[in-house]
């Protein structure tokens, strides 16, 4: 013991005097995995300058007039529907986690399963609910005797849906920070005689910069990435127009620059969420031993929280749940047939499950070295691996077709090939998680493990995991749910025959198969509240 | 008991992941082609099915998007699995051709197919088709307020009232059609009567006839057989209705065709054209999907859908309307998409 505590002494010691660099202070068992992974993360990266290469028009291609706008809208939408979802995503998560609101844990998960509502699903039904003849329009029209006409096209429309279904994103994020939060500051503050509305703005929300910066980063490149929402509500955003390049011309030269500029755009909000993470330190320096929490009484709050919170559940929730049974419904009185594939339901859950135990054993030693040897190279990874998430799946889709069919050939449209995809596309939902939860930890907690002669491995496995569960558990939840709804992926990569319930809902949907899509939707509805009834009783 | 509940999580990782490999790399005896399909297994996979029964031949399926799936076979290169690529429409079989990677097919089975539904370097052929048409909402328009022909739509008094989805493939080659037809500047001249008339600009056929179906929208250029697919859901009563225009583009006919890939055993594939051509199949795109049959001597039976012999199509050869980038061009020029 006294040899290994010596070796540690050395390398601190190195490291003070500048000779070791940091990333190369990580074990093998992490740094390997990491070199690994972000070889994987950079494909799609690659396939698209081999798309670009050698094109001489690359310049006049890049500076189309229209090119400028789609940026333009791009960005004001990211923008907007981030702010958006914050501004609903913080009152839900400390309502849920830290107050005696009624109905605590049913809301919780509540307010979280509109998470995995399809984009495609949410926007027909937003469509059907708030357009023009639309349920909300109909109702108003007879009976207030209102006549007007909603514009839901455009801006407005792909920001309120965008919103909808964007920000469980956030939530999730800043639930699990409040959950794994050290309360002890809270009660010192308290019985300094600060009232429950200073607390929350001079010491938690402080603490919770960094899950909000990284489940704002989750929302923008979610909205950048998503073709459903923008497409049913016609707004210019690059996706759309990358989808146009695929769809109508084939070609594959145009959309790989507007994704280039799509990357670029990814690496400039993360080096913003980069900057605002700034230099803090939000572990404590205490014992910071975990308590429960005591509970923050709402008293006469307690009604406006209900309605928030309903609001929010009817809007988000109710409503396309509710269109989706009255599409069934009137599928079913007019004589469609009633078509339920569990194979279906099966594959989702299944491959989903898969990819977020893949997806949180790799994202694991990325946290690790971004939070624990932060260097140059750990900050590139962290951008290389959030360029994946905001690609448009079809992009890393035929990255993935045009490296699995010319090189792995054995692996194409396999299993094993298509959670791959999966995890290069949502590598980075685990990441925010993981990060906040690894940030609580104080790294001296892990030093004392050195120092009593543990080696780095059996730090990790015995103090390191057991601390940052909450957030492995996020994460984990994080990619199974996206994975329940990813579809482009899916289409191009699956086993060949290979059913989920997406591509049912997507094939169905296309040709105004109503009856037939509304029972997956309701499948993946049911499947994503269980497994988040699951993960919520892992919380007490 | 944490390390204890890690342990079987990480065994059942293993398992499962173990029974990936393992299940992937079952391989059989049997015959088999592999089709990518961009037609909605809704629509199609029965089809597949009875070819399975009476044929043997076992099918593999992927069902995408059409102009996804040729992008996917344009990246796949020759290590594409695809035998059979069955399209939307004629504009992806004609981006592959372009590319040289299908076959021709034998003439026994292109003779059998009206001569302006197929290719005419017998690289595809059509196995169904389907109409362009105007749907119109019953309870706003009046039938007879209709005019005869798309160019009626540029009238100012259809300002707000038209609904259409330029990124549509069927949409953007009834605009190929109409600058065939018309010549470059007749399609300009329409388009941007249609653009001035600020119509709403819907995701897909569907959104359009469902827009069409709440008010949204009097009228939207769309496909016929989408109408027949609400009716199906929401009722008779659903107030839409098609009109089919005379002599224009705006009623020509679109196909669903396919295409062999130049690695295709044809001896399968001809077995899968043959069976798409029989009158039990075309009569089955009929009953079922209330398409066209492409075979000659055969023709639709529903009061609601104008029968082939009377839509005034143009005469129009497909060829032509493989000319899909200058569509786009010209789409984008106008502003429409």
């Amino acid at each position: 013991m006294q040899a290994k505590l010596s070796t540690f002494k050395n390398k601190i010691d190195l490291f003070k005097q500048g000779q070791l660099k940091w990333p190369f202070v990580a074990p093998p068992f992490i740094l390997i995995p990491v070199i690994i992974i972000a070889l994987a993360m950079a494909l799609p990266l690659l396939y698209l300058i081999v798309r670009v290469w050698g094109v001489d028009d690359f310049l006049s291609l890049l500076l189309r007039e229209q090119t400028i706008t789609v940026l333009l809208n791009t960005l004001a939408l990211a923008g907007s529907v981030t702010l958006s979802t914050i501004i609903i995503a913080l009152p839900l998560a400390w309502l849920t986690v830290r107050t005696d609101l009624p109905g605590r844990k049913i809301w919780s998960i509540l307010t979280m399963v509109p998470l995995v509502i399809p984009s495609l699903v949410g926007g027909f039904a937003f469509v059907s609910a708030f357009g023009y003849g639309g349920i909300v329009h109909n109702f108003i029209s007879d009976v207030f005797n209102i006549s007007y006409t909603p514009r839901i096209y455009g801006f407005f429309g792909a920001w309120a849906l965008l919103t909808l279904l964007c920000y469980p994103y956030l939530l999730l994020s800043i639930r699990s920070a409040l959950v794994g939060m050290d309360p002890s500051q809270e009660e010192a503050a308290r019985t300094m005689g600060q009232n429950s509305w200073q607390i929350f703005w001079k010491v938690t929300f402080p603490k919770l910069r960094p899950a909000i910066a990284g489940g704002g980063l989750l929302v923008a490149l979610y909205t950048l990435s998503d073709f459903a929402a923008v497409s049913l509500l016609q707004f210019d955003s690059f996706t759309r127009v990358i989808f146009l390049q695929y769809r109508g011309s084939f070609d594959r030269t145009y959309a790989a620059v507007l994704a280039l500029i799509l990357v670029g755009l990814t690496m400039l909000i993360v080096t913003c969420e980069m900057w605002t993470r700034g230099k803090a330190r939000y572990h404590s320096l205490g014992r910071g031993t975990k308590r429960k929490l005591r509970k923050i009484k709402l008293g006469k709050w307690k009604w406006p929280a209900l309605i928030f919170c309903s609001t929010i559940v009817l809007l988000a929730l109710v409503l396309p749940v509710g269109v989706t049974i009255f599409w069934l419904i009137r599928g079913l009185i007019h004589g469609e047939a009633f078509v339920l594939r569990w194979e279906a339901a099966f594959n989702s859950f299944y491959a989903a499950g898969i990819t977020a135990i893949v997806g949180v054993v790799a994202t694991l030693p990325v946290a690790i070295i971004s939070v624990r040897y932060k260097s140059r190279f750990s900050k590139l990874l962290e951008k290389i691996a959030y360029a994946g998430y905001a690609l448009p799946g079809i992009v890393v889709a035929l990255a993935l077709v045009f490296f699995g069919s010319n090189y792995a050939i054995s692996f194409y449209q396999t299993l094993p090939l298509l959670i791959f995809a999966y995890v290069i596309l949502f590598l980075p939902q685990a990441m925010g998680a993981l990060r906040s939860s690894l940030l609580q930890v104080g790294p001296n907690v892990e030093d004392a493990g050195l120092i009593m002669g543990c080696s780095r491995f059996k730090v990790l496995r015995t103090v390191t995991i057991p601390l940052i569960r909450p957030g492995i558990f996020t994460g984990a939840a994080l990619i199974f749910l996206t994975t329940m709804k990813e579809l482009p992926a899916t289409l191009l990569l699956s086993p060949i025959g290979f059913r989920s319930l997406t591509t049912e809902i997507w094939n169905a949907t296309t040709e105004a198969f109503y009856t037939r899509a509304a029972v997956p939707a309701l499948l993946l509805v049911l499947i994503s509240s269980f497994s988040l009834w699951i993960l919520f009783s892992q919380e007490d | 008991m944490f390390k204890r509940k890690g342990l079987i999580v990480l065994a059942l990782a293993l398992v499962t992941l173990l029974a990936v490999f393992t299940g992937c790399s079952s391989t059989s005896d049997t015959e088999e082609l592999t089709i990518y399909s961009g037609r909605s297994e809704n629509l199609i996979g029965p089809v597949f099915e009875k070819f399975e029964q009476e044929t043997g031949i076992e099918v593999n399926v992927r069902y995408g998007d059409t102009a996804e799936l040729a992008a996917t076979i344009l990246e796949e290169g020759e290590n594409s699995p695809a035998d059979i690529f069955f399209a939307q429409d004629a504009g992806a079989l004609g981006a592959l051709a372009t590319e040289d990677r299908l076959q021709t097919l034998p003439e026994e089975y292109l003779e059998q197919v009206d001569s302006r539904l197929r290719s005419p370097d017998d690289e595809w052929l059509g196995v169904s088709g389907r109409a362009r048409v105007v749907a119109y909402n019953t309870d706003n328009v009046d039938e007879d307020e209709l005019p005869d022909t798309i160019w009626g739509f540029t009238d100012p008094e259809w300002e707000g009232r038209i609904g259409w989805s330029p990124a549509n493939g069927s949409f953007q080659a009834f605009v190929t059609a109409l600058r065939v037809v018309e010549g470059e500047e007749r399609a300009e001249e329409w388009l941007r009567g249609i653009q001035a008339n600020n119509p709403v600009r819907y995701h897909n056929n569907t959104s359009t006839v469902e827009g069409v179906g709440r008010g949204e929208t009097d009228v939207g250029f769309t496909n016929h057989y989408y109408l027949f697919r609400f009716i199906a859901e929401e009722g008779e009563d659903f107030p839409v209705r098609n009109l089919y225009t005379t002599n224009d583009a705006g009623s020509m006919i679109n196909i669903a065709g396919i295409g062999a890939l130049d690695g295709a055993d044809n001896e399968d594939v001809n077995q899968l054209i043959e069976f798409l051509l029989t009158p039990e199949i075309q009569q089955h795109f009929i009953e079922e999907n209330n398409e066209y049959p492409v075979v000659k001597g055969m023709d639709v039976d529903n009061p609601l859908v104008k029968s082939l012999e009377k839509i005034d199509t143009p005469d129009l050869d497909l060829t032509n309307i493989e000319d899909l980038e200058g569509t786009l061009k010209l789409l984008s020029e106008v502003g429409a998409l």
